[in-house]
């Protein structure tokens, strides 16, 4: 996994670690731009939050509030009478399609890294190539097969969809994952009587928790964040994800912004608490696979 | 290379799960074969849900859509499913709509732009972070936020930012002495604003996989280069970017892919509008098929076909680039 190269602090290039007056003089000043530089790139997310707490009439003020001086938690309370069956869609959503990413991918990545399975190759550039299809083409296919089988406006139907996004990455990251582990500890639980099921799942799992925790983050956020799928599959169906929710939110009452932002706002969360309690295996899936829509 | 590392199982890591074998083989030849057919035969069985599950819900959802896009498709046949074969015409049709042009150009100008700029944008801070001062690995994983959001959340919150009359980026153009711009009403700028608020999402991509390339290049070829009095600017021409060609090659590549093919950003910020000023292939399609009343199946899913050509072009050859850059 490449966490630790994301992780890792490196003194050894010259500018790294200075003790003099002048390195760290320095280095206060590549803090200050650094600072600057991530508040400008952040000032989008910053704005969201603060249209999310601003009363209704001062929205269209001109000059508008740079800060949420009289803050206002009616867009919130809107997000608690409106939202919360679409957050728990989502989360239900979510969840469905971390469980089948996760059973289609393990095995396969293991069979693919370990056990030569027949074909393996061309699988793994099918997976590839599968990655590479847009996300639209896709959406059209699947109406028309839901459309016969019946499964649009269904949230199982849209978990089959979105853990088209996460399979194929799944699959590579357990197969980067598993290349890695000591073939001498299959071959000793191999030793010890246990077959490959077995081994596999006492032995080579627990070993991949790195890879689980990768793959799990990732394929919860799409399904999280998907949006063509939904608005394709999903548009009229009594369980519908937030990202529905907040679409239909601009659709319809395109003045309540604040309403809207602090749906957005909630809908961050899932990403935030990503990013706080899992950071190297967020940098490691984005150097890993780098996929997303 | 951590890019390139993932993508498929290497021979060599098979060889230390077989080298078990040795041993059994030495004893008994027939026993072995046994062996090895019965690990083939499991092989298979783990491989064995994923082929089942990506012929039912990848090849059969491409069928259906090649299917769509050759045949005479109206609403009714579409349930039914007796749509009379048309060959080519969907695909005429398409090439001959006062939009095919139009659609073209901006996909080419969207993907163009976008990465051009998250690559320069990413390769700078890349080499900004890469100096370890205090707080940068916070900072640098801040930078990552927007590549996490839902695209609707950032989509909408960039729509907001650009509305024309109560928008924060035109107050602050006010506050340049600059006149407020009609950034989703106009035709003149709708393109432009997409590409912004695509830029803005992809840095963090280019960030991340151009930092994790620079851990890669040795420390020791930077000591020396200014032991011999090479400047800031000049290690950066003469080491990093040079260095750094593979990875740039990659993720370039990669992200021309990824852009051709966005959908969700334009569609929430402006549906390609205002008339056809920001539709790209991607939204085009969407909007044959799904975007109005009448949907008109058949000529959309041409238009996605024409897109998953292209997409493919570059795909292979981004994977042409990686497995010379293994080998």
């Amino acid at each position: 996994m490449t966490a630790n190269s994301w992780t890792r602090s490196r003194t050894s290039r010259p500018h790294a670690s200075r003790s003099q007056p002048a390195g760290r003089a320095r280095s206060r000043r590549h803090t200050a731009i650094g600072l600057v530089l991530t508040a400008l790139m952040l000032f989008p997310v910053y704005w969201m939050i603060n249209v999310s707490l601003t009363p209704q009439q001062d929205m269209r003020k001109t000059p508008p509030d740079l800060f949420p001086l009289h803050p206002t938690f009616a867009g919130y309370q809107a997000v608690l009478n409106d939202q919360l069956p679409y957050l728990g869609t989502s989360l239900l959503i979510g969840l469905g399609t971390v469980a089948l990413t996760l059973v289609l991918a393990a095995p396969a990545g293991y069979a693919l890294a370990k056990l030569r399975a027949p074909g393996g190759g061309a699988l793994a550039l099918a997976l590839l190539i599968a990655q590479m299809i847009p996300g639209i083409v896709m959406a059209m296919g699947f109406y028309g097969v839901f459309l016969n089988l019946g499964f649009l406006n269904s949230w199982w139907g849209l978990i089959v969809a979105d853990s088209t996004i996460a399979v194929p990455f799944g699959v590579m990251i357990f197969t980067a994952f598993m290349s890695g582990i000591p073939g001498e500890l299959i071959s000793a639980a191999r030793i010890d009587g246990a077959g490959t099921w077995r081994t596999f799942r006492s032995v080579v799992l627990p070993l991949s928790r790195n890879a689980l925790v990768t793959v799990s983050l990732f394929s919860f956020l799409w399904a999280w964040s998907d949006f063509v799928f939904a608005n394709t599959l999903d548009g009229g169906g009594e369980l519908r994800p937030i990202t529905l929710g907040i679409y239909k939110y601009i659709g319809n009452n395109n003045q309540e912004w604040n309403a809207i932002m602090a749906t957005a706002v909630v809908a961050s969360i899932p990403a935030a608490v990503l990013l706080v309690l899992a950071q190297r295996y967020v940098a490691a899936g984005v150097t890993a696979g780098a996929v997303k829509d | 290379m951590a890019v390139a590392r993932v993508d498929r199982p290497r021979p060599a890591a098979a060889a230390p799960g077989a080298g078990g074998e040795d041993g059994e083989r030495a004893g008994a030849s027939a026993l072995a074969r046994r062996h090895r057919r019965t690990r083939r035969l499991t092989a298979l069985a783990f491989v064995a849900p994923l082929v089942v599950y990506l012929a039912a819900f990848y090849v059969y959802p491409l069928y259906r859509n090649l299917d769509l896009s050759l045949r005479d498709y109206t609403v009714r046949s579409f349930v039914a499913g007796d749509a009379p074969f048309s060959g080519w015409d969907n695909f005429r049709k398409v090439l001959d709509d006062p939009t095919f042009g139009p659609a073209m150009r901006h996909t080419m100008i969207f993907t163009l732009v976008s990465i051009v700029f998250q690559y320069v944008i990413g390769l700078a801070l890349a080499v900004f972070f890469d100096r370890h001062f205090r707080l940068s690995t916070v900072l640098r994983a801040l930078f990552l936020i927007p590549w996490l959001l839902p695209l609707i959340v950032s989509a909408s919150t960039w729509s907001w930012m650009f509305n024309s009359e109560s928008g924060v980026v035109n107050y602050l153009l006010h506050l340049l002495g600059v006149a407020p711009v009609g950034w989703l009403t106009s035709p003149n700028w709708a393109l432009t604003s997409v590409i912004i608020a695509n830029i803005w999402i992809g840095i963090p991509f280019n960030l991340v996989i151009l930092h994790s390339g620079l851990q890669n290049i040795p420390a020791e070829l930077y000591e020396a280069a200014s032991l011999d009095g090479a400047g800031t600017w000049q290690q950066f021409r003469r080491i990093t970017f040079p260095l750094l060609r593979p990875v740039s090659a990659i993720t370039l590549l990669l992200g021309l892919v990824y852009t051709l093919k966005v959908f969700d950003l334009i569609w929430i910020m402006t549906k390609g509008g205002p008339g056809d000023s920001s539709s790209t292939l991607a939204t085009w399609s969407y909007q044959l098929g799904f975007g109005t009343l009448l949907p008109r199946f058949g000529p959309g899913a041409a238009v996605g076909d024409i897109l998953i050509l292209i997409a493919l072009v570059f795909g292979l050859l981004y994977i042409r680039v990686q497995r010379r850059q293994e080998a």
